[in-house]
Protein backbone atom coordinates (compact mmCIF):
# COMPACT_ATOMS: atom_id res chain seq x y z
CA UNK A 1 0.00 0.00 0.00
CA UNK A 2 2.51 2.16 0.88
CA UNK A 3 4.84 1.38 -1.90
CA UNK A 4 5.23 4.30 -4.51
CA UNK A 5 4.38 3.32 -8.19
CA UNK A 6 7.14 4.42 -10.00
CA UNK A 7 9.44 2.36 -7.10
CA UNK A 8 7.33 -0.54 -8.29
CA UNK A 9 7.53 -0.15 -12.11
CA UNK A 10 11.62 0.57 -11.80
CA UNK A 11 11.75 -2.37 -9.71
CA UNK A 12 9.31 -4.48 -11.96
CA UNK A 13 12.05 -3.34 -14.74
CA UNK A 14 14.68 -5.28 -12.20
CA UNK A 15 12.69 -8.34 -12.13
CA UNK A 16 11.92 -8.10 -8.97
CA UNK A 17 7.98 -7.70 -8.55
CA UNK A 18 6.45 -6.18 -4.86
CA UNK A 19 2.85 -6.03 -4.16
CA UNK A 20 0.46 -5.87 -1.17
CA UNK A 21 -1.69 -8.91 0.24
CA UNK A 22 -4.74 -6.21 -0.36
CA UNK A 23 -3.87 -5.58 -4.03
CA UNK A 24 -3.74 -9.31 -4.93
CA UNK A 25 -6.83 -9.94 -3.13
CA UNK A 26 -8.58 -7.68 -4.75
CA UNK A 27 -7.42 -8.63 -8.16
CA UNK A 28 -8.49 -11.79 -7.89
CA UNK A 29 -11.63 -10.93 -6.63
CA UNK A 30 -12.20 -8.08 -9.07
CA UNK A 31 -11.12 -10.57 -12.22
CA UNK A 32 -13.19 -13.57 -11.28
CA UNK A 33 -16.98 -11.85 -10.61
CA UNK A 34 -19.06 -14.44 -11.79
CA UNK A 35 -22.89 -13.29 -12.31
CA UNK A 36 -26.28 -14.86 -11.17
CA UNK A 37 -27.50 -16.40 -14.01
CA UNK A 38 -31.52 -15.02 -14.23
CA UNK A 39 -33.20 -11.73 -15.93
CA UNK A 40 -36.34 -10.60 -15.27
CA UNK A 41 -37.38 -8.52 -18.44
CA UNK A 42 -36.79 -6.86 -21.23
CA UNK A 43 -32.99 -5.79 -20.15
CA UNK A 44 -32.42 -9.10 -20.04
CA UNK A 45 -31.74 -9.53 -23.61
CA UNK A 46 -29.02 -6.76 -23.74
CA UNK A 47 -27.48 -8.72 -20.60
CA UNK A 48 -27.59 -11.78 -22.96
CA UNK A 49 -26.00 -9.90 -25.73
CA UNK A 50 -23.05 -8.26 -23.71
CA UNK A 51 -22.22 -11.99 -22.60
CA UNK A 52 -21.75 -13.20 -26.08
CA UNK A 53 -19.03 -12.69 -28.48
CA UNK A 54 -19.69 -9.01 -30.46
CA UNK A 55 -19.69 -7.50 -26.53
CA UNK A 56 -17.83 -10.36 -24.94
CA UNK A 57 -18.10 -9.43 -20.98
CA UNK A 58 -15.58 -12.72 -20.41
CA UNK A 59 -12.91 -10.49 -21.03
CA UNK A 60 -13.40 -8.62 -17.64
CA UNK A 61 -13.99 -12.41 -16.09
CA UNK A 62 -17.66 -12.73 -15.84
CA UNK A 63 -18.13 -15.14 -18.20
CA UNK A 64 -19.60 -17.90 -15.73
CA UNK A 65 -23.15 -17.13 -15.58
CA UNK A 66 -24.31 -19.50 -12.23
CA UNK A 67 -27.36 -20.79 -11.93
CA UNK A 68 -27.12 -20.65 -8.42
CA UNK A 69 -27.09 -18.44 -5.81
CA UNK A 70 -24.37 -20.35 -3.97
CA UNK A 71 -22.22 -19.74 -6.70
CA UNK A 72 -22.39 -16.57 -7.95
CA UNK A 73 -20.82 -13.21 -6.59
CA UNK A 74 -23.14 -10.91 -9.11
CA UNK A 75 -26.50 -10.06 -9.23
CA UNK A 76 -27.76 -8.21 -12.40
CA UNK A 77 -30.90 -6.79 -11.46
CA UNK A 78 -32.01 -7.07 -15.51
CA UNK A 79 -35.35 -5.20 -15.64
CA UNK A 80 -38.57 -4.81 -14.36
CA UNK A 81 -38.54 -5.83 -10.66
CA UNK A 82 -42.67 -6.27 -9.98
CA UNK A 83 -44.17 -6.43 -6.33
CA UNK A 84 -44.93 -10.54 -6.74
CA UNK A 85 -41.55 -10.53 -7.94
CA UNK A 86 -39.22 -7.99 -5.44
CA UNK A 87 -39.80 -10.86 -2.37
CA UNK A 88 -37.73 -13.81 -4.56
CA UNK A 89 -35.33 -11.50 -5.78
CA UNK A 90 -34.39 -10.32 -2.00
CA UNK A 91 -34.23 -14.46 -1.18
CA UNK A 92 -32.05 -15.20 -3.98
CA UNK A 93 -29.59 -12.32 -2.70
CA UNK A 94 -30.21 -13.85 0.73
CA UNK A 95 -28.99 -17.03 -0.70
CA UNK A 96 -25.45 -15.68 -2.36
CA UNK A 97 -22.49 -15.67 -0.21
CA UNK A 98 -20.37 -13.02 0.48
CA UNK A 99 -18.65 -11.36 -1.32
CA UNK A 100 -21.93 -10.31 -3.23
CA UNK A 101 -22.85 -7.25 -5.53
CA UNK A 102 -25.51 -5.92 -7.24
CA UNK A 103 -25.73 -4.06 -10.29
CA UNK A 104 -29.48 -2.69 -11.05
CA UNK A 105 -29.55 -2.28 -14.68
CA UNK A 106 -32.46 -0.47 -16.04
CA UNK A 107 -34.93 2.38 -15.49
CA UNK A 108 -37.51 -0.32 -13.90
CA UNK A 109 -34.80 -2.06 -11.83
CA UNK A 110 -33.81 1.64 -10.52
CA UNK A 111 -36.93 3.57 -10.39
CA UNK A 112 -39.68 1.48 -11.53
CA UNK A 113 -39.04 3.65 -15.17
CA UNK A 114 -42.06 3.81 -17.21
CA UNK A 115 -44.18 1.69 -14.57
CA UNK A 116 -42.84 3.46 -11.53
CA UNK A 117 -46.83 4.95 -10.97
CA UNK A 118 -48.08 1.10 -11.35
CA UNK A 119 -50.32 -0.58 -8.61
CA UNK A 120 -47.84 -3.90 -9.30
CA UNK A 121 -44.19 -2.89 -10.39
CA UNK A 122 -41.14 -1.81 -7.29
CA UNK A 123 -39.97 1.45 -7.45
CA UNK A 124 -36.51 0.18 -7.37
CA UNK A 125 -34.73 -2.46 -6.06
CA UNK A 126 -32.54 -0.70 -4.09
CA UNK A 127 -35.68 -0.19 -1.44
CA UNK A 128 -34.77 -4.18 -0.02
CA UNK A 129 -31.27 -4.85 -1.15
CA UNK A 130 -27.77 -2.50 -1.47
CA UNK A 131 -26.85 -1.80 -5.05
CA UNK A 132 -23.62 -1.28 -5.80
CA UNK A 133 -24.12 0.18 -9.27
CA UNK A 134 -27.26 1.67 -10.71
CA UNK A 135 -27.37 2.03 -14.84
CA UNK A 136 -30.14 4.13 -16.51
CA UNK A 137 -31.40 3.20 -19.47
CA UNK A 138 -34.39 1.88 -21.60
CA UNK A 139 -32.56 -0.52 -21.62
CA UNK A 140 -29.32 0.69 -21.63
CA UNK A 141 -26.85 -0.63 -24.56
CA UNK A 142 -24.09 -3.54 -23.72
CA UNK A 143 -22.08 -0.76 -23.35
CA UNK A 144 -23.48 0.37 -20.68
CA UNK A 145 -23.22 -2.75 -18.82
CA UNK A 146 -19.80 -3.45 -19.35
CA UNK A 147 -19.36 0.32 -17.86
CA UNK A 148 -21.41 -0.73 -14.63
CA UNK A 149 -19.26 -3.58 -14.55
CA UNK A 150 -16.19 -1.85 -14.74
CA UNK A 151 -17.43 0.86 -12.26
CA UNK A 152 -17.98 -2.51 -9.74
CA UNK A 153 -14.25 -3.67 -10.75
CA UNK A 154 -12.56 0.04 -10.05
CA UNK A 155 -14.98 -0.50 -6.18
CA UNK A 156 -13.71 -3.53 -5.63
CA UNK A 157 -10.44 -2.80 -6.45
CA UNK A 158 -10.34 0.16 -3.74
CA UNK A 159 -11.88 -1.72 -1.22
CA UNK A 160 -9.49 -1.84 1.64
CA UNK A 161 -9.38 -4.79 3.61
CA UNK A 162 -9.27 -3.67 7.29
CA UNK A 163 -11.08 -0.68 8.61
CA UNK A 164 -14.04 1.24 7.39
CA UNK A 165 -14.75 0.93 4.13
CA UNK A 166 -14.08 -2.85 3.98
CA UNK A 167 -16.76 -5.41 2.24
CA UNK A 168 -19.10 -7.29 3.82
CA UNK A 169 -17.84 -10.32 4.13
CA UNK A 170 -15.03 -8.49 6.69
CA UNK A 171 -16.99 -7.44 9.04
CA UNK A 172 -18.50 -9.46 11.73
CA UNK A 173 -21.03 -6.63 12.56
CA UNK A 174 -22.68 -6.16 8.88
CA UNK A 175 -26.00 -6.78 8.07
CA UNK A 176 -26.19 -9.57 6.60
CA UNK A 177 -29.39 -11.10 5.75
CA UNK A 178 -31.62 -8.75 4.33
CA UNK A 179 -35.42 -9.13 5.72
CA UNK A 180 -38.08 -10.27 2.25
CA UNK A 181 -41.07 -7.98 1.79
CA UNK A 182 -44.25 -9.81 2.42
CA UNK A 183 -47.14 -9.43 0.34
CA UNK A 184 -49.75 -7.89 2.01
CA UNK A 185 -53.53 -6.79 1.10
CA UNK A 186 -53.10 -4.30 -0.09
CA UNK A 187 -48.79 -3.86 -1.30
CA UNK A 188 -45.58 -5.02 -0.30
CA UNK A 189 -45.05 -5.08 3.48
CA UNK A 190 -43.15 -2.77 4.60
CA UNK A 191 -42.73 -1.23 1.06
CA UNK A 192 -39.03 -0.55 1.78
CA UNK A 193 -36.51 -1.09 4.12
CA UNK A 194 -35.13 1.43 6.12
CA UNK A 195 -32.04 0.33 7.03
CA UNK A 196 -30.87 0.08 3.02
CA UNK A 197 -33.05 3.19 2.00
CA UNK A 198 -33.18 6.23 4.12
CA UNK A 199 -35.61 8.32 2.92
CA UNK A 200 -33.58 9.86 0.30
CA UNK A 201 -33.99 14.28 1.09
CA UNK A 202 -35.13 15.94 -1.72
CA UNK A 203 -33.24 19.25 -1.95
CA UNK A 204 -34.34 22.09 0.27
CA UNK A 205 -35.09 25.03 -1.39
CA UNK A 206 -35.98 23.33 -4.95
CA UNK A 207 -39.39 24.12 -5.86
CA UNK A 208 -42.00 21.41 -6.40
CA UNK B 1 -71.00 -13.40 -42.50
CA UNK B 2 -74.40 -13.22 -40.96
CA UNK B 3 -74.96 -9.44 -39.62
CA UNK B 4 -75.63 -9.20 -35.55
CA UNK B 5 -79.32 -9.08 -35.88
CA UNK B 6 -79.56 -12.36 -37.72
CA UNK B 7 -77.20 -13.74 -35.21
CA UNK B 8 -79.49 -12.86 -32.52
CA UNK B 9 -82.69 -14.40 -35.04
CA UNK B 10 -80.52 -17.17 -35.04
CA UNK B 11 -79.30 -17.57 -31.50
CA UNK B 12 -83.11 -17.31 -30.41
CA UNK B 13 -84.09 -19.85 -33.10
CA UNK B 14 -81.99 -22.02 -31.64
CA UNK B 15 -81.87 -21.43 -27.99
CA UNK B 16 -85.88 -21.05 -26.64
CA UNK B 17 -85.77 -18.29 -24.06
CA UNK B 18 -82.27 -16.51 -24.46
CA UNK B 19 -81.51 -13.72 -23.39
CA UNK B 20 -80.04 -11.44 -26.30
CA UNK B 21 -79.67 -7.89 -26.67
CA UNK B 22 -78.24 -5.86 -29.62
CA UNK B 23 -75.50 -3.27 -28.34
CA UNK B 24 -75.08 -1.08 -30.97
CA UNK B 25 -71.91 0.87 -31.55
CA UNK B 26 -72.77 4.29 -33.07
CA UNK B 27 -68.98 4.92 -34.14
CA UNK B 28 -67.51 4.45 -38.06
CA UNK B 29 -66.55 1.31 -37.13
CA UNK B 30 -69.83 -0.46 -36.52
CA UNK B 31 -68.57 -3.11 -34.37
CA UNK B 32 -72.02 -4.01 -32.99
CA UNK B 33 -72.36 -6.41 -30.19
CA UNK B 34 -74.68 -8.79 -28.31
CA UNK B 35 -75.29 -8.94 -24.91
CA UNK B 36 -76.23 -12.15 -23.36
CA UNK B 37 -78.03 -13.01 -20.27
CA UNK B 38 -75.44 -14.90 -17.87
CA UNK B 39 -78.53 -17.95 -17.71
CA UNK B 40 -78.19 -18.82 -20.97
CA UNK B 41 -75.25 -17.48 -22.17
CA UNK B 42 -73.77 -21.04 -21.60
CA UNK B 43 -75.63 -22.71 -24.04
CA UNK B 44 -75.62 -19.74 -26.60
CA UNK B 45 -71.58 -19.86 -26.52
CA UNK B 46 -71.98 -23.90 -26.95
CA UNK B 47 -74.47 -22.82 -30.18
CA UNK B 48 -71.96 -20.35 -31.44
CA UNK B 49 -69.27 -22.79 -31.52
CA UNK B 50 -71.30 -25.78 -33.09
CA UNK B 51 -73.56 -23.74 -35.60
CA UNK B 52 -71.50 -25.21 -38.63
CA UNK B 53 -72.87 -21.92 -39.97
CA UNK B 54 -71.19 -19.70 -37.86
CA UNK B 55 -68.74 -22.15 -36.37
CA UNK B 56 -66.87 -19.33 -33.79
CA UNK B 57 -64.49 -21.70 -32.67
CA UNK B 58 -61.87 -19.56 -31.87
CA UNK B 59 -61.91 -17.02 -28.90
CA UNK B 60 -59.33 -14.53 -29.27
CA UNK B 61 -59.82 -12.09 -26.66
CA UNK B 62 -61.83 -11.49 -23.12
CA UNK B 63 -61.69 -8.91 -21.47
CA UNK B 64 -63.39 -6.42 -18.67
CA UNK B 65 -65.29 -3.54 -18.34
CA UNK B 66 -65.88 -1.50 -15.41
CA UNK B 67 -69.33 0.41 -15.06
CA UNK B 68 -69.27 2.62 -11.60
CA UNK B 69 -72.33 3.74 -9.88
CA UNK B 70 -73.65 6.72 -12.40
CA UNK B 71 -75.56 9.90 -11.28
CA UNK B 72 -78.21 11.09 -13.75
CA UNK B 73 -79.95 14.51 -13.42
CA UNK B 74 -82.70 15.36 -15.96
CA UNK B 75 -84.76 18.01 -16.37
CA UNK B 76 -88.36 17.35 -15.35
CA UNK B 77 -91.55 19.26 -16.53
CA UNK B 78 -93.64 19.93 -13.25
CA UNK B 79 -96.85 21.10 -13.26
CA UNK B 80 -98.07 22.58 -9.80
CA UNK B 81 -100.54 24.94 -8.44
CA UNK B 82 -99.65 27.94 -6.99
CA UNK B 83 -101.19 31.08 -4.70
CA UNK B 84 -100.81 34.30 -7.09
CA UNK B 85 -102.34 37.81 -6.72
CA UNK B 86 -103.63 38.28 -10.72
CA UNK B 87 -105.73 41.46 -11.08
CA UNK B 88 -105.38 42.16 -7.37
CA UNK B 89 -107.58 38.96 -6.68
CA UNK B 90 -105.81 35.78 -5.36
CA UNK B 91 -106.19 32.87 -7.11
CA UNK B 92 -105.07 29.58 -7.91
CA UNK B 93 -103.01 29.39 -10.80
CA UNK B 94 -101.11 26.33 -12.61
CA UNK B 95 -98.25 26.45 -13.94
CA UNK B 96 -95.43 24.47 -15.20
CA UNK B 97 -91.57 24.75 -14.16
CA UNK B 98 -88.67 23.35 -14.35
CA UNK B 99 -87.34 20.75 -11.63
CA UNK B 100 -83.96 19.11 -12.00
CA UNK B 101 -83.98 15.19 -10.72
CA UNK B 102 -81.63 13.08 -9.65
CA UNK B 103 -81.21 9.47 -9.67
CA UNK B 104 -78.08 6.97 -9.66
CA UNK B 105 -78.40 4.04 -12.35
CA UNK B 106 -76.46 0.67 -10.36
CA UNK B 107 -73.08 0.34 -11.39
CA UNK B 108 -72.08 -3.28 -12.98
CA UNK B 109 -69.25 -5.26 -14.06
CA UNK B 110 -69.00 -6.63 -18.02
CA UNK B 111 -66.78 -9.15 -19.32
CA UNK B 112 -66.31 -8.73 -23.22
CA UNK B 113 -65.33 -12.25 -25.64
CA UNK B 114 -64.15 -11.67 -29.34
CA UNK B 115 -64.99 -14.51 -31.20
CA UNK B 116 -63.46 -15.58 -34.79
CA UNK B 117 -64.42 -18.52 -37.03
CA UNK B 118 -60.66 -20.22 -38.31
CA UNK B 119 -62.63 -22.77 -39.89
CA UNK B 120 -65.06 -20.06 -42.07
CA UNK B 121 -62.99 -17.21 -41.84
CA UNK B 122 -64.77 -14.52 -40.03
CA UNK B 123 -65.30 -12.58 -37.30
CA UNK B 124 -65.13 -11.12 -34.89
CA UNK B 125 -68.20 -11.00 -33.28
CA UNK B 126 -68.57 -9.91 -29.89
CA UNK B 127 -70.44 -11.09 -27.08
CA UNK B 128 -70.55 -9.18 -23.50
CA UNK B 129 -72.03 -10.34 -20.22
CA UNK B 130 -73.12 -7.93 -17.15
CA UNK B 131 -72.71 -8.93 -13.54
CA UNK B 132 -75.93 -8.17 -11.04
CA UNK B 133 -74.10 -5.24 -9.72
CA UNK B 134 -70.42 -4.80 -8.38
CA UNK B 135 -70.08 -5.67 -4.82
CA UNK B 136 -72.08 -9.30 -3.76
CA UNK B 137 -73.29 -10.29 -7.46
CA UNK B 138 -70.48 -10.78 -9.08
CA UNK B 139 -70.89 -14.13 -10.74
CA UNK B 140 -70.78 -14.82 -14.04
CA UNK B 141 -70.76 -18.52 -15.91
CA UNK B 142 -67.38 -19.22 -17.27
CA UNK B 143 -67.27 -19.65 -21.29
CA UNK B 144 -63.90 -21.33 -20.42
CA UNK B 145 -65.63 -25.21 -21.06
CA UNK B 146 -66.62 -23.64 -24.59
CA UNK B 147 -63.77 -22.38 -25.49
CA UNK B 148 -60.48 -23.68 -23.60
CA UNK B 149 -58.54 -20.21 -24.37
CA UNK B 150 -60.58 -18.34 -21.90
CA UNK B 151 -59.27 -19.74 -19.27
CA UNK B 152 -56.09 -17.72 -18.26
CA UNK B 153 -58.07 -14.43 -19.53
CA UNK B 154 -60.91 -14.89 -17.57
CA UNK B 155 -58.51 -15.73 -14.63
CA UNK B 156 -56.95 -12.22 -14.87
CA UNK B 157 -60.47 -10.88 -15.28
CA UNK B 158 -61.21 -12.34 -11.66
CA UNK B 159 -57.73 -10.55 -10.22
CA UNK B 160 -58.28 -7.15 -11.99
CA UNK B 161 -62.46 -6.48 -11.86
CA UNK B 162 -63.13 -9.17 -9.46
CA UNK B 163 -65.80 -11.14 -11.16
CA UNK B 164 -66.64 -14.74 -10.42
CA UNK B 165 -66.54 -17.27 -13.27
CA UNK B 166 -68.60 -19.96 -12.31
CA UNK B 167 -67.55 -23.30 -13.84
CA UNK B 168 -64.07 -22.25 -14.25
CA UNK B 169 -61.97 -25.35 -13.74
CA UNK B 170 -58.98 -22.85 -11.54
CA UNK B 171 -60.30 -19.74 -10.38
CA UNK B 172 -57.37 -18.28 -8.97
CA UNK B 173 -55.64 -14.73 -8.83
CA UNK B 174 -53.03 -14.69 -11.68
CA UNK B 175 -51.10 -11.39 -11.66
CA UNK B 176 -50.81 -10.28 -8.34
CA UNK B 177 -50.27 -12.57 -5.07
CA UNK B 178 -52.90 -14.99 -3.70
CA UNK B 179 -53.48 -12.86 -0.62
CA UNK B 180 -54.03 -9.10 -2.38
CA UNK B 181 -57.45 -8.17 -1.64
CA UNK B 182 -58.03 -5.37 -3.77
CA UNK B 183 -58.81 -5.35 -7.96
CA UNK B 184 -56.34 -2.61 -9.30
CA UNK B 185 -58.44 -2.32 -12.90
CA UNK B 186 -62.07 -1.11 -10.81
CA UNK B 187 -62.48 2.66 -11.09
CA UNK B 188 -62.83 3.04 -7.33
CA UNK B 189 -59.51 1.20 -6.73
CA UNK B 190 -57.39 2.59 -4.24
CA UNK B 191 -53.41 2.19 -4.88
CA UNK B 192 -51.33 2.33 -2.17
CA UNK B 193 -49.64 5.87 -0.90
CA UNK B 194 -46.15 5.17 -1.55
CA UNK B 195 -45.35 8.67 -3.05
CA UNK B 196 -42.49 9.31 -0.09
CA UNK B 197 -39.91 9.76 -2.79
CA UNK B 198 -40.68 11.45 -5.81
CA UNK B 199 -37.30 13.35 -7.23
CA UNK B 200 -38.94 14.67 -10.70
CA UNK B 201 -42.87 14.95 -9.78
CA UNK B 202 -45.41 16.73 -11.62
CA UNK B 203 -48.83 17.28 -12.68
CA UNK B 204 -51.23 14.35 -10.49
CA UNK B 205 -48.09 12.58 -9.38
CA UNK B 206 -46.81 15.83 -7.85
CA UNK B 207 -50.01 16.50 -5.58
CA UNK B 208 -50.07 13.28 -4.61
CA UNK B 209 -46.19 13.29 -3.58
CA UNK B 210 -47.74 16.91 -1.70
CA UNK B 211 -50.56 15.07 -0.21
CA UNK B 212 -48.09 12.66 1.34
CA UNK B 213 -45.74 15.06 2.45
CA UNK B 214 -48.34 17.09 4.32
CA UNK B 215 -49.94 13.79 5.85
CA UNK B 216 -46.60 12.42 6.78
CA UNK B 217 -45.56 16.20 8.47
CA UNK B 218 -49.26 15.81 10.24
CA UNK B 219 -48.35 12.62 11.34
CA UNK B 220 -44.70 13.28 13.22
CA UNK B 221 -46.46 16.64 14.74
CA UNK B 222 -48.59 14.38 15.95
CA UNK B 223 -46.13 11.86 17.76
CA UNK B 224 -44.39 14.94 18.78
CA UNK B 225 -47.66 16.31 20.41
CA UNK B 226 -47.95 13.00 22.52
CA UNK B 227 -44.60 13.04 23.36
CA UNK B 228 -44.78 15.99 25.10
CA UNK B 229 -47.94 15.50 26.92
CA UNK B 230 -46.14 12.21 28.43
Amino acid sequence: MAVDQDLKIELGKQGVFITTLQELYNWGRRNSVWPMQFGLACCAIEMIATTMARYDLARFGAEVFRPSPRQADMMIISGTVTKKMAPQVVRLYNQMAEPRYVIAMGACAISGGPFKQGYNVLKGIDRYIPVDVHIPGCPPRPEALLQAFITLQKKIDAQPLTGPGRPRFLDAAAQGEFPVPVPGEHDLEPAFNQGVWPLPVLQPGKKD
Amino acid sequence: MKTIEEIKAAIEAAVPGAGVEVVVNPSPCAQHSLRLDPDSALAVARFLRDDPELALDFLSNVTGVDWPDREISEKVKVARTVAKTVDGVEQQVEETVDEIRKRVEPGCLEAVYHLYSVVRKHGPVVIRMRTGNRTDRVELPSLTPVWRSGEFQEREIFDLFGIVFNGHPDLRRILMWDNFKDHPMRRDYVEPDDYEYEPTAHDAVLAKAQAHRAAAQAGAKGQEGAGAAQ
